[in-house]
């Protein structure tokens, strides 16, 4: 079976929610939407206090090339654009909006049918995958448009679609799989013509069998693509992993995955995509996990975007007793979040209530320098080496052993016996040495 | 609900601790253990608890009163330390001397550097190497096995170990074949009935150890693999090119300290390479040291000096060899 080659980890999967239908979660009394929910510029609101709004109108624009349209999740009046504690704990801005009734823009296709013929040309789709804001569902929220448009020089030779969820707990993207499935294979052929490629690869991880078996039969009906069952493995589901398995090809370091032919969108992101080019349904709900050991009922929620994270956890039962770490997405890469009123984004895949114990860090020991790191390390770095380049602020050195290979997948301080903070100094270190490239290229 | 942790990812970490390595080597060295209190009888007992008490009470003054940290005796490496060093050294050797070792080898080849992962050399090597230089006659009386509940009486109290006779041998002009017969047999040497340090005369006992280690991935392949492959290969050329005077690689792999050196002591993950390519010369370079310092060195066995000097070499092979990178950009020779 196939998988990715160098490094990796198998963290216990607790994929406790996995048999739990999507179910739709009520519409809160009042939504945040912040207008910075992509990687790259932040959108620019068009909306001012006291305007009406249906749910699929635009309210915030992308101008700048990376960026993505904001549209309103619900129906209701704007009540003010005002800052707001978001997922990585920092105040960011975010249009509120008080919801009455759920009215749609008339354009939306609401309704179930399937529909299979792709009317829309290469250009048309990539328009509409832009200005309907879809974005990345994976984490990262990279604007899907962007992705879909190949530089000149490069070509395009296989469209990859990420149904790893390596991520332990989340089962979002596996729903996805089992109760969309359609959609979302319609939706990768829609991907497929804007690359122009004849190739689409589905890889899912070997402990999803039933979503395996369901995409391969209903995957014969569509004419390139395939369905590749991959062994377990963490980080199999960033980019440069799954490419690496899926079609043993490396990107090269700094380089983006057009270098080797490839193009990577998640399953929800292709489910977006059917939705925005077939339905004309904007980018502003999503499916999202809510999970838990103590949690009453793991849940897989359609959630509107802007939807506080207070509102999924009182949908699952409550807030366990002992909780005292909420985690915006998955255990390995999501973010400890600073309240749970943050609002559900676009990149929201899942949210984690961990009680006490589970809460802390491991007490921090000397190294003993037994390599783990290095060898669970799926780039091929020397994560002891460059967090302890970043402690002593030799940020040159941590660059010339290429720290900025890092995709911060967390394996290295997962693996540590030491329990060392290995990724908070390399993240550190990221930044810093960020800093240092940007500055060296202004002179 | 209580006040939220924040913290940065990951937020899990898998089952596993220095502890959880350290003891695991301890339970990886029991099997020897064993063998060495059968053949050794009390002897054995009293060395090891001797060891072991002074190597876990050096450390704990020096962490206590100099270092002033944490105490760190429970974390399972001085333990380590203490049954090693108890290995290294005969099972009649005097009480002082074996306190002796052990402060060389956890107050000054470990404490001194700053305590565990710190030390450049493996400790318990560094009090092994320093009584042999310091006390020759005492850590080269080798007792002769006798066996616990037998009824074999043997006159001799200590003997030469097979590496010994085999130097002493060919010193005197004598041939291999002939050299042989009063070596103690291949299956005598497997099970650990010759002379030698407590720990490391039953190749069996130490192998079984070393699987275990590797079945638990606490050490990699890559330094035995490497070690006791250039052992086989360098004594085998040896060998073949002429066998009256050197011996085979067999008796070479199953005497003297060669398996506790492989699988205890090169594998020591302080003082050993963290990539594998590093971990691969690495024990290619014990190997060859410790051939020739069997061959031709004054000593009769190579394995600690081959390791120290590996030691040594240690930083320089983690910048020299670094892990294979993802991604790499190959430069493309158009020629």
């Amino acid at each position: 079976m196939k998988t990715f080659e160098l490094g990796g980890v198998h963290p216990a999967e607790n994929k406790i929610s996995e048999n739990k239908a999507i179910e739709v979660l009520p519409i809160p009394k009042q939504v945040q939407i912040p207008v910075a929910q992509n990687l790259g510029a932040p959108s620019v609101p068009i909306v001012n206090k006291g305007d009406e709004v249906k749910v699929g109108q635009l309210i915030a624009k992308g101008e700048a090339f990376i960026s993505s349209n904001v549209h309103s999740s619900v129906s209701g009046k704007v009540l003010k654009i005002d800052n707001v504690n978001d997922q990585s704990g920092y105040k960011k801005p975010a249009i509120f909006i008080n919801v009455a009734g759920d009215e749609w823009e008339e354009n939306i296709d609401r309704s179930d049918t399937l529909i299979k013929d792709i009317t829309a040309s290469k250009d048309e789709i990539i328009k509409k995958v832009h200005k309907l804001g879809i974005v990345g569902l994976g984490g990262a929220a990279f604007p899907s448009h962007v992705k879909l448009m190949v530089p000149k020089g490069k070509k395009a030779e296989a469209l990859i679609i990420n149904g790893v969820e390596c991520e332990p707990y989340l089962t979002a993207d596996h729903r996805v799989m089992l109760e969309k499935a359609d959609e979302l294979l319609v939706g990768t052929k829609i991907l497929m013509k804007a690359l122009g490629v004849e190739k689409g690869f589905i890889g899912i991880e070997n402990n999803k069998p039933d979503a395996i078996e369901h995409l391969s039969k209903l995957s014969k009906e569509y004419k390139g693509i395939e369905v590749y069952p991959l062994k377990v493995k963490y980080p199999q589901g960033g980019e440069k992993q799954l490419i690496k398995a899926l079609t043993n090809r490396e990107v090269p370091s700094g380089k983006l995955p057009i270098e080797v032919g490839c193009v990577v969108q998640n399953v929800g992101t292709a489910l977006a995509v059917y939705e925005a080019v077939q339905k004309n349904k904007p980018l502003f709900e999503r499916v999202v996990t809510i999970t838990g050991k103590a949690v009453k009922n793991p849940s897989n929620f359609l959630v509107r975007i802007g939807t506080p994270i207070s509102e999924l956890i009182e949908a699952s039962g409550g807030t366990p007793d002992k909780t005292s770490k909420i985690v915006g997405g998955g255990p390995m890469m999501g973010k400890a979040l600073v309240t749970p009123d943050a609002p559900i984004v676009k990149g929201s895949s899942g949210v984690l209530l961990f009680d006490e114990k589970e809460s802390k860090r491991v007490e921090e020991k000397a190294c003993i320098r037994c390599a783990g790191c290095i060898k669970v390390c799926p780039m091929g770095l020397e994560p002891v080496l460059i967090s302890q380049l970043t402690k002593l602020e030799m940020y040159e050195e941590a660059e010339k052993n290429n720290i900025m290979d890092c995709i911060e997948c967390g394996s290295c301080q997962y693996t540590c016996p030491s329990g060392k903070p290995l990724l908070d100094y390399i993240r550190l270190g990221k930044f810093k040495v960020g800093q240092i490239i940007r500055n060296r290229g202004k002179k | 609900m209580n006040l939220l942790t924040v913290s940065g990812s990951p937020h899990i970490h898998e089952d596993n601790s220095v502890k959880k390595v350290m003891y695991g080597v301890v339970y990886a060295l029991i099997p020897a253990m064993l063998v060495s209190v059968y053949f050794f009888g009390f002897d054995a007992v009293r060395v090891l608890l001797i060891s072991v008490a002074a190597c876990l009470l050096f450390e704990w003054l020096i962490q206590k009163y100099l270092i002033k940290g944490p105490a760190t005796i429970n974390d399972g490496s001085a333990l380590i330390t203490g049954i090693l060093l108890a290995f290294n050294v005969p099972s009649n050797l005097p009480i002082w001397i074996i306190i002796v070792g052990a402060f060389v080898a956890i107050g000054i080849a470990k404490m001194s550097f700053g305590g565990l992962g710190k030390n450049p050399f493996n400790p318990a090597l560094v009090g092994r190497v320093f009584l042999l230089i310091s006390f020759p006659v005492q850590m080269t009386s080798w007792p002769v096995p006798k066996p616990l509940f037998s009824s074999v009486v043997t006159d001799a109290i200590t003997g030469p170990t097979p590496l010994g006779i085999l130097k002493d041998g060919l010193r005197d002009g004598e041939k291999i074949s002939d050299i042989m017969t009063q070596i103690p047999s291949y299956l005598q040497q497997l099970v650990g009935d010759i002379g030698g340090s407590l720990g490391e005369v039953s190749a069996i006992a130490l192998l079984i150890g070393g699987l275990y280690l590797l079945l638990r991935k606490i050490i990699t392949w890559q330094i035995p693999v490497a070690y006791l492959g250039s052992v086989i290969i360098f004594t085998g050329i040896l060998w073949l090119a002429n066998p009256e005077q050197f011996v085979n690689p067999l008796f070479h792999l199953i005497t003297g300290g060669l398996m506790l050196g492989v699988f205890f002591m090169a594998t020591d993950m302080v003082s050993s390479p963290m990539s594998s390519k590093g971990q691969i010369i690495f024990g290619l370079g014990c190997g060859i040291i410790t051939v020739v310092i069997r061959i031709w060195g004054a000593y009769p066995e190579g394995v600690s000096f081959a390791i120290l000097i590996m030691n040594a070499l240690t930083p320089l092979l983690n910048n020299s060899f670094k892990p294979k990178r993802f991604g790499e950009i190959v430069k493309i020779d158009h020629k």
